[in-house]
């Protein structure tokens, strides 16, 4: 872990804007550019513009590719149909969460797996192993990542690419071309808002991005850090791997269990495990709080039952810029009723339960 | 990143003026752009007594939680009550409406307030700052 962050082909740009740089999983990544609460509120009411080049891609190509990630990962890919991605997870035999993933089937032949980067040399070494009868490339280094987000992204990235975005349905993808670069274009993202994902040529990612910034020139596109992104994410009700996923988690306990399909007729990685966490139902839950204090809760901190019983742990946590209130997730267990107190650095400050997502952008407009 | 001339400095990020007995304390501009967007500043009650380098409060901001130290010895005159509306202003204008609190310290018989060992001029709090990157 001595060794020098990777640079993502966007490196200049984000220093020529003065950006806050971090480590974060191996790669040096824009944190802020300016104030991330200005870069959230972008992202909510106009539109935002995020490097993602450190996510992994893993191509699984091969007439039976489907068939073999049916078998790898605890959805169903081979029943997508071809432009349709889905949000899945890769688990271990025991169940527990290897990483989340969104699978695109680009084509017949072709799915492209999109890993966490802190997790891309767990899920390809996973994938080689379980893929049996497929072909499994990591693209990481040939591909850039470029997300737009926000009720305006649909608008600005249309007058950029042939793409016919209106007709573009969510968790939908399409070949196409944006600022005059090949790309695979898809209706995805991590923060809640409608936004698309442009896979690129890491060449070609100055190009698409500066073309993007020129179509915000109005004023309602902000370029926005890993920061922006966190807090968007967990409004959202988003999980993040290692904060609400981990291997001791399962999916259910996530609140996930829609994305295990024990109705497959295939075998896969972790089954039985799974059919009988299913069945037994979750020992903790996955469960949105809503601060009264305005210090704010963070990964770590214990949840206390009224009694003063430590009865779970938050997993993530930040002050609401959407909200205005400290909000935080938590795994808290099974039968424990709030209301809840959470301990922040020796005083406890009380919680309410509130169900997730904290923010739903379908019932704000 | 801006230093004030005029100012004496923490190892922990903190900024004191002296005026006569009065010391008023805020947190740099390069403890600002560190900690991101400040939501929350919690201060040491109005006649209380704080002591040199000891916690007295914590900034909150987006990502992190910092403890606020006291520079001085003394006690606390008054605080930023503005804050509570826009801790905002901590990241604006930190040296300005961004100041936290006042402290009264001892004068000595030469008339000037009695300041603890240790804290550093501008020339070495902007040399801290470059060495921590």
């Amino acid at each position: 872990m001595t060794s020098q962050p990777r640079n993502t082909p966007l490196r200049s740009v984000h220093e020529r804007l003065g950006a806050t740089m971090t480590d974060f999983a191996g790669w040096l990544m824009p944190l802020r550019y300016g104030s991330e609460t200005a870069e959230h509120n972008a992202v909510r009411t106009g539109a935002g513009l995020f490097d993602l080049s450190h996510m992994g891609e893993i191509a699984v190509t091969g007439p039976d590719a489907g068939e073999a990630l049916d078998y790898a990962v605890c959805g169903w890919p081979s029943a997508l149909a071809p432009g349709r991605a889905r949000y899945t997870m890769l688990c271990a035999p025991d169940g527990g969460v290897l990483d989340d993933l969104v699978i695109y089937r680009q084509d017949a032949d072709r799915f492209l797996v999109v890993a966490n980067a802190s997790n891309t040399a767990v899920v390809l070494g996973e994938l080689q192993k379980r893929c049996s009868g497929a072909q499994v490339d990591d693209e990481t280094e040939a591909t850039g990542l470029i997300a737009i987000q926000g009720p305006n992204a649909a608008r600005l990235l249309s007058t950029v690419t042939d793409l016919d975005l209106p007709a573009m349905r969510y968790y939908a993808g399409e070949d196409g071309s944006v600022a005059g670069c090949p790309a695979w274009v898809a209706r995805t993202g991590y923060t809640g808002e409608d936004g698309f994902e442009i896979f690129c040529a890491p060449g070609d990612c100055e190009r698409v991005w500066n073309a993007l910034t020129q179509a915000g020139n109005s004023g309602d596109l902000l370029p926005a850090g890993l920061a922006a992104r966190d807090t968007l994410r967990l409004e959202a009700g988003m999980p993040l791997y290692g904060n609400e996923l981990g291997p001791d988690v399962t999916p259910y306990e996530a609140g996930l269990g829609r994305v295990v399909r024990l109705d497959k007729p295939a075998d896969f990685v972790g089954r039985d495990a799974l059919a009988a966490r299913a069945a037994e139902g979750p020992r903790r839950v996955l469960t949105g709080l809503v601060a009264r204090s305005r210090r704010v809760p963070r990964h770590g901190y214990d949840v206390l039952s009224q009694t003063g019983q430590r009865v779970g742990v938050v997993t993530s946590g930040a002050p609401s810029p959407t909200l205005g209130v400290s909000i935080a997730m938590a795994y808290i267990e099974t039968g424990a009723t709030g209301p809840f107190g959470i301990d922040i650095r020796g005083k406890t400050e009380p919680a309410d339960v509130t169900e997730l997502p904290f923010y739903d952008r379908s019932k704000q407009r | 990143m801006s230093v004030p001339a005029e100012l004496r400095y923490t190892e922990e990020h903190e900024w004191v003026a002296i005026d006569g007995d009065t010391a008023s304390i805020g947190i740099t501009d390069y403890a600002a752009q560190q900690l991101g967007d400040v939501v929350y500043v919690s201060l040491p009650a109005v006649g209380s007594a704080v002591t040199a380098g000891e916690p007295c409060g914590e900034v909150e901001s987006t990502k992190s939680v910092s403890d606020l130290y006291s520079p001085v010895d003394g006690e606390v005159a008054e605080v930023n009550e503005e804050l509570d509306d826009d801790p905002g202003l901590v990241n604006a204008e930190p040296y300005g409406a961004g100041w936290m609190f006042r402290v009264r310290v001892a004068v000595g018989s030469d008339g000037e307030a009695a300041l603890p060992p240790g804290l550093l001029s501008p020339a070495e709090y902007e040399e801290l700052t470059k060495s921590a990157g």
